[in-house]
């Protein structure tokens, strides 16, 4: 663990600062553990102004899923505002959710961890990384992406597999690199699409991406043909950049986002004031508007 | 007295350095060097496509670098002020700005690209297109060097070749040449290793698939989620690789008499410009 921990030179510098030059809470302030650690309370959020703030040192760090990264911004914005916590200073790093499992796995520190699959997040508390109950946020499912220009000719979910077609995806252990390989098999056991469907439009692969952010911008600068991605992915392209084809529910996967607070918290009890907000009423309104499902 | 906080921050320094270096050893010598899964296909594949694009990249850099360094040095022509800062440029880009240039030039809706298009050639998502990134961040470095040789030759021992009845081929070819050889050499030992190493641009323009474009710092970045020790291993390689790099400057530029060191090459041709 000791000698692995260096390597993670090579993802931390992704950290997206929002939250001014307020350190990221790590080891720095082990100390500030926080006397009450009261369970997740509902009330927290809507009485968040009035509870006495614990001793922390006021920064949270969220791990979060880059298909997050919109919503999460405005969901910041408004935990401060709305939700009364003006002091509170929220670093967030935003990647792939196995990118961020695997940060967390070797040693990085933070409050919380918001992954777009299952999965990532079952490793992450396998690990006995995760501090108390994971709760699930939103639901989100996937659509086909084309650029404007459409130089594919992609007019039907069909056509993904025409040979020449420039598909990206992301790789298999990422959450969107998984689902769109799910829907893909759904679609091949469908006559319409036929056998081998999945494995005709994985073949057009030209890139497999770091994560779903990064196949929405190589379609949107026309680089790539089609990927498949979040429906909410599509909320960040201005108008008109890329065409949506839409996936029959039938073959579609859902898409579940668990969030949990991290025993690596140095700020649990904030931690967990922002996972109640984003769960209250207010905050599902947030992820509602941005396309997601709730939960 | 001299006063020993020198040789402190020089050690501290050499430990800064040292250490990750030393920790990368470390954890490669638990690795499980078997692996499992893909890991010898993806590890195959990114070392024979590193090796085959750095190759074609230092030839580039040599046929089209070698005659334009020349010219950068010796030729005047209108722009050559220009010229000389633009091909440095790379040189201070962060690699991810090179990326993104490279898409806004050659990508499908580029500059350039858009016409290359229409031309049925595409260098995104391709194996060309790893080359570009490579020759865009690593030929700067065998032109500086090969630009500074040529500055640095003696102009006298041409003239007196001349003099002598050499055509100015000639007098390339036995004077200028052999006296910039060393300089050249080391300069494309730099570029080659910063051919080999590029990775920020690669992965923007290029994008990442196994045997087409994933070169090896692409699938280390990639096997660090799935496969640790793989990604230890195959960084390893690279430390290695790096110190018979170095060994190898060290030698080409000793045995022509020059510094030991090739850093001492670049900062001493551009003192005398």
């Amino acid at each position: 663990m000791r000698t692995r921990r260096f390597l993670l030179g090579a993802c931390v510098p992704v950290t997206v600062a929002c939250g001014g030059s307020e350190p990221p809470a790590t080891a720095a302030n082990p100390t500030t553990s926080p006397s009450p650690r009261a369970p997740t309370t509902e009330a927290d959020a809507t009485t968040g102004p009035k509870l006495v703030r614990a001793p922390e040192s006021g920064g949270v760090v969220v791990f979060a899923a880059s298909s997050l990264i919109n919503v999460f911004e405005q969901m910041w914005a408004a935990f401060k505002d709305q939700g009364g916590n003006p002091g509170v200073t929220i670093t967030a790093n935003y990647g792939a959710s196995s990118q961020l499992r695997t940060q967390l796995l070797e040693g990085a520190n933070a409050d919380i961890f918001a992954s777009a699959d299952l999965l990532q997040m079952e490793l992450v508390a396998k690990a006995g990384l995760v501090d108390a109950e994971v709760t699930t946020i939103a639901r989100n499912r996937l659509v086909a992406i084309v650029p404007r220009a459409n130089p594919g000719r992609i007019m039907a979910l069909v056509d993904l597999a025409k040979p020449g077609v420039k598909f990206v995806t992301t790789p298999a252990d990422v959450p969107a690199g998984a689902y769109t390989r799910a829907v893909l098999r759904k679609l091949a056991s469908d006559p319409q699409f036929g056998e081998g469907y999945d494995t005709r439009v994985l073949a057009n692969t030209v890139s497999e991406e770091a994560n779903v952010r990064q196949l929405v911008v190589k379609v949107q600068l026309g680089e790539a043909d089609a990927a498949l991605c979040y429906a909410t992915d599509v909320a960040g392209v201005p108008a008109g950049e890329v065409a949506v084809i839409e996936i029959p529910d039938a073959a579609n996967v859902v898409a579940e986002y668990p969030i949990a607070v991290l025993k690596s918290a140095g700020s649990p009890a904030t931690a967990r004031r922002l996972i109640a907000f984003i769960r209250s009423p207010a905050g599902q309104a947030i992820l509602a508007s941005a396309g997601f499902r709730p939960a | 007295m001299p006063s020993r906080t020198p040789i402190v921050a020089a050690i501290a320094f050499s430990c800064l350095i040292g250490l990750p270096v030393v920790a990368l050893l470390v954890r490669s010598l638990g690795a499980d060097i078997v692996g499992t899964g893909s890991r010898g296909a993806v590890v195959t594949a990114a070392l024979v496509l590193s090796l085959v694009t750095s190759v074609a990249t230092l030839v580039v850099a040599v046929v089209v670098g070698t005659p334009a360094a020349f010219a950068l040095a010796r030729v005047p022509f209108r722009g050559r002020a220009i010229a000389n800062t633009l091909v440095e440029v790379p040189i201070i880009l962060p690699p991810a700005v090179a990326g993104l240039a490279l898409l806004m030039a050659f990508g499908r809706r580029g500059l350039v690209g858009a016409w290359l298009a229409d031309a049925g050639i595409a260098l995104a998502f391709t194996t060309s297109g790893v080359i570009v990134a490579q020759c865009f961040v690593a030929m700067p470095f065998y032109v500086r060097t090969a630009r500074s040789a040529f500055e640095g030759a003696d102009r006298d021992l041409e003239a007196a070749a001349m003099v002598d009845g050499a055509t100015g081929w000639g007098a390339f070819r036995h004077v200028t040449f052999p006296l910039a050889a060393p300089s050249l050499g080391a300069g494309a030992v730099m570029c080659w290793s910063r051919a080999v190493g590029e990775f920020g641009a690669t992965l923007m323009f290029a994008g990442s698939l196994r045997g087409r474009t994933q070169t090896m710092p692409v699938a280390i970045y990639s096997l660090l989620e799935t496969d640790l020790d793989g990604a230890v291993l195959l960084g390893t390689v690279f430390v290695m690789l790096a110190i018979a790099i170095l060994g190898a400057t060290s030698w080409i530029t000793r045995r022509a008499g020059g510094p030991g060191r090739m850093s001492d090459r670049p900062e001493r041709s551009v003192g005398g410009r």
